[in-house]
């Protein structure tokens, strides 16, 4: 008996070192570039070792039973009758409850940190009248926040492209260019079908809906141009339906800007 | 209403073509009825099986170039609504449901043996519709969520093909789940306790709700929709002031039920089958119950998880957030009974046994994704991309329909009098377990790290993993091979079978096999241990 105990601890203890290892080792997300991104990955990994713990051991708990208690040539007869245990599935009830309480209640942590529950209605200085309903998007807490007046872009969605309209430049952008390390804040609206905006490098993702404004916000935190992907099914060209983000140093930002902003017109 | 009582019916019964031709006909019997959802059924999976080849076949390049963009959309549409409505619902509850639940029942038909029979006839000419519509103006381009204004916006004609055809299917669904209810309720032979049935009637009656309660939701979606086409109606029209963050919540409020609709009677069959073939009691059968039943409840509030990133409020997300991710609990503590059935038999390792396991690994890794999904953040960043895409499918291939193959393999001699050869068979295992996690485990990586699901191109970096997924589902294909001889082989020259080749206990095995039309020669037997292995020869000895 004691020696199945020890067998048991061994065995349970290897399914944990290897998922840790697995978990803390093998990285299947792709480069981090926005504040969100690490706080996504802290999550995503905790994720990723609870359930390779619950996966290899359901799978070596399946896959011993199938050996162990296979049926030899010579036997006939049943197994026991064990028809249930109250006390084993009481525990396999309170288990799995408390995993799935802490992780809910984990990624509430994460869902605020990222500024999921952050009223996004009020204080939100957009062009948009007060008493529009806008949807909530994702909304980061960021340390430059004073950014916010400069950095507000509304994105327009059609089949099969983005528009980036910079109010404050008074232009029109195909590509998204953005500052490193400043918050970026953005209201998106659709002229035709649900579209949505997708960087996966950013690990933010918002629908963009017909006669309904959603706002996203983010910051991101490394050089480089990444894909901006419309995620919704949108028409024959879907796939097709991509855009570039392009972050820079703002000094090049704003070389950007200046060259593409164009003087006050009076309608 | 009148149900016909025996002259009457021994008339109509006169009159009904005999042998295989009865497969054919307005037949009452329910055996007929499960046999023609079955085979039907797996006519479709065929169709909806080419359509996903076609799909893998466009997606081995980057680029669209097997076939033009709009077919694409089409392919895919057609994929998932034949998969779901006319494969899985079908089979699992229409063709195991209308076979087993009379036996289990200790009844000798259904409570109403011809709407069961209009049930079954709804189905074939509305999905020749669906598929035929492809030649009228193109089918139905707008993904089986059939989202609008996309829905709206796309080729008339095919989208209200689609939503009839959905219609009648729902409506089917719905005769469906108000017989199975009827029947178990009342039909129950005296001296039977509720308490006492097989499990899988507890996962048809908690399917049939889920049935009954929110099928109608989605009828009236899709007829405010099709108003919204034909009649220029702005219900969920945007540009006449509609709103359609609404269709989203009314289609998940039928469409997430849907997926318990898929695997709980699925649940039910691995409930029956493991005993059997373990040799040993179903472990834990209240908490089995309860959990069923929990399943339904929390499964008819948690629809808003398909859309964290749609127009949705923060306090939303995180109630369903909560809500979706305490689903694993239920479903959890069913796994574990099943193992712990399994633990300490004495287990035939044969086709139905191996299907079953391999439903409960890849179901696991499916459920274990599911909770990763449900949580908001992580969500956010792979809603709509291939992690979804890979998620489900290990949910409804790797969870359901591994199901309805073990099903086939543990009743396929209840229904014929014939075995199947259990070599072909666990070929058939080996390459659909393959194949299946070649095609979808590869998936997750993808939506990971960029691809959108619903595409016909994408960037070349995922060329090489694309292409592993491509050859897994020409595995999935090739699978199909062996099963399809085994059962013609079978069916015609199958090693004799006698009436209860796996001495099992349940209800079905104590009459012949095939069972004669009334079900039983005589009275129905009584059977208050469904599960009683072990005991019954300890008693006998």
């Amino acid at each position: 008996m004691l020696n199945k105990n020890i067998y048991l601890i061994l065995i349970i203890s290897l399914v944990f070192a290897i998922s840790f290892w697995i978990g803390f080792n093998v990285n299947l997300l792709p480069a981090e570039a926005s504040i969100n991104a690490p706080i996504y990955d802290e999550l995503f990994k905790i994720l990723f070792i609870t359930g390779l713990i619950i996966f290899i051991g359901m799978t070596i708990a399946v896959i011993y039973s199938l050996f162990k208690f296979r049926k030899r040539n010579d036997q006939i007869g049943d197994g026991i009758a064990l028809e249930g245990n109250l006390s084993l599935e009481i525990v396999w009830t309170i288990i799995p409850s408390i995993i799935v309480l802490l992780i809910g209640l984990y990624s509430y942590n994460i869902y605020d940190r990222m500024g999921g529950m952050k009223e996004l209605n009020h204080n939100h200085e957009m062009m948009s009248s007060n008493s529009e309903k806008i949807w909530a998007g994702i909304s980061q807490t960021s340390d430059t926040e004073i950014a916010i007046n400069n950095l507000s872009i509304e994105v327009s969605a059609m089949q099969f492209a983005f528009l980036f309209n910079y109010p404050k430049g008074n232009f029109i952008s195909g590509e998204l260019h953005v500052p490193v390390d400043q918050k970026v804040s953005m209201r998106m609206e659709s002229k035709d079908v649900i579209h949505a905006f997708w960087v996966p490098e950013f690990r933010i993702k918002q629908d963009i809906i017909p006669g309904q404004p959603t706002i996203l916000n983010f910051t991101p935190t490394k050089v480089g141009k990444y894909p901006i992907i419309c995620a919704e099914l949108c028409g024959p060209y879907h796939g097709g339906m991509r855009a570039s983000i392009i972050v820079e140093e703002e000094s090049d930002y704003n070389e950007w800007f200046n060259k593409n902003k164009k003087p006050e017109v009076n309608l | 209403m009148t149900i016909s009582i025996d002259p009457q019916k021994t008339n109509n019964e006169n009159l009904q073509p005999k042998g295989w031709l009865r497969y054919f006909s307005f037949s009452l019997d329910h055996k007929v009825i499960g046999i023609q959802y079955l085979v039907c059924g797996f006519l479709f999976y065929l169709i909806g099986g080419t359509l996903a080849s076609a799909i893998r076949i466009e997606l081995a390049s980057p680029m669209s170039d097997f076939m033009p963009r709009d077919v694409y959309n089409q392919v895919l549409t057609l994929h998932g609504t034949i998969m779901i409505f006319l494969w899985i619902v079908p089979v699992v509850n229409g063709a195991f449901g209308n076979y087993l639940i009379p036996f289990y029942v200790g009844a000798r038909d259904m409570a109403f043996p011809r709407l069961n029979a209009v049930a079954f006839w709804l189905i074939p000419p509305s999905g020749l519709m669906l598929v035929a519509s492809y030649f009228v103006e193109g089918a139905a381009q707008a993904g089986w969520t059939a989202y609008p204004p996309l829905s709206i916006t796309t080729p008339q004609s095919g989208q209200i093909i689609w939503i009839l055809s959905v219609l009648l299917l729902g409506g089917s669904s719905i005769f469906g789940g108000i017989n199975f209810i009827a029947t178990i309720i009342k039909l129950r032979r005296p001296g039977l306790k509720l308490m006492q049935l097989p499990m899988y009637c507890w996962a048809m009656l908690g399917t049939s709700l889920l049935v009954v309660l929110s099928t109608p939701v989605l009828a009236g979606t899709l007829i405010l929709l099709s108003f919204d086409i034909i009649a220029n109606t702005g219900f969920f029209n945007p540009v006449l002031g509609g709103n359609v963050v609404v269709y989203q919540h009314l289609f998940w409020f039928y469409s997430h039920p849907a997926v318990y609709i898929m695997v709980l009677p699925a649940f039910g069959l691995v409930s029956e089958i493991l005993p059997v073939h373990a040799r040993k009691p179903l472990f834990g059968y209240t908490t089995m119950v309860f959990s069923i039943m929990g399943i339904v409840v929390l499964g008819l509030v948690v629809w808003a998880h398909h859309m964290f990133t749609s127009g949705t409020p923060p306090w939303m997300r995180l109630f369903f957030t909560i809500a979706t991710a305490f689903i694993a609990v239920p479903t959890g503590i069913k796994f574990f009974n099943w193992v712990a059935t399994l633990w300490g038999g004495k287990i035939s390792i044969n086709s139905a046994m191996l299907f079953s396991c391999g439903f409960i690994i890849n179901f696991v890794f499916g459920g274990i994704t599911g909770v990763a999904l449900a949580q908001v953040p992580f969500d956010i960043h792979v809603h709509d991309t291939y992690f979804v895409v890979a998620h489900f499918h290990y949910i409804v291939y790797g969870g359901t329909v591994f199901i309805i193959f073990s099903s086939i393999y543990h009743w396929f001699p209840k229904v014929t009098g014939k075995m199947l050869n259990e070599k072909l068979g666990i070929l058939h295992f080996i390459i659909t377990f393959i194949g299946f996690n070649l095609c979808f485990a590869p998936q997750h990586w993808l939506g990971l790290n960029g691809m959108p699901r619903r595409v016909a191109e994408y960037d070349p970096q995922f060329q090489l993993v694309n292409q592993i997924s491509s050859l897994g589902a020409l595995l999935m294909a090739i699978s199909t091979i062996p099963f399809l001889i085994n059962v013609f082989l079978s069916v015609r020259n199958g090693e004799n079978a006698g009436d209860n080749p796996w001495n099992a206990l349940t209800p079905e095995w104590l009459t012949s096999s095939p069972p004669p039309v009334e079900n039983w020669e005589g009275e129905a037997p009584l059977v208050e241990e469904p599960y009683g292995y072990g005991k019954e020869i300890s008693e006998q000895k």
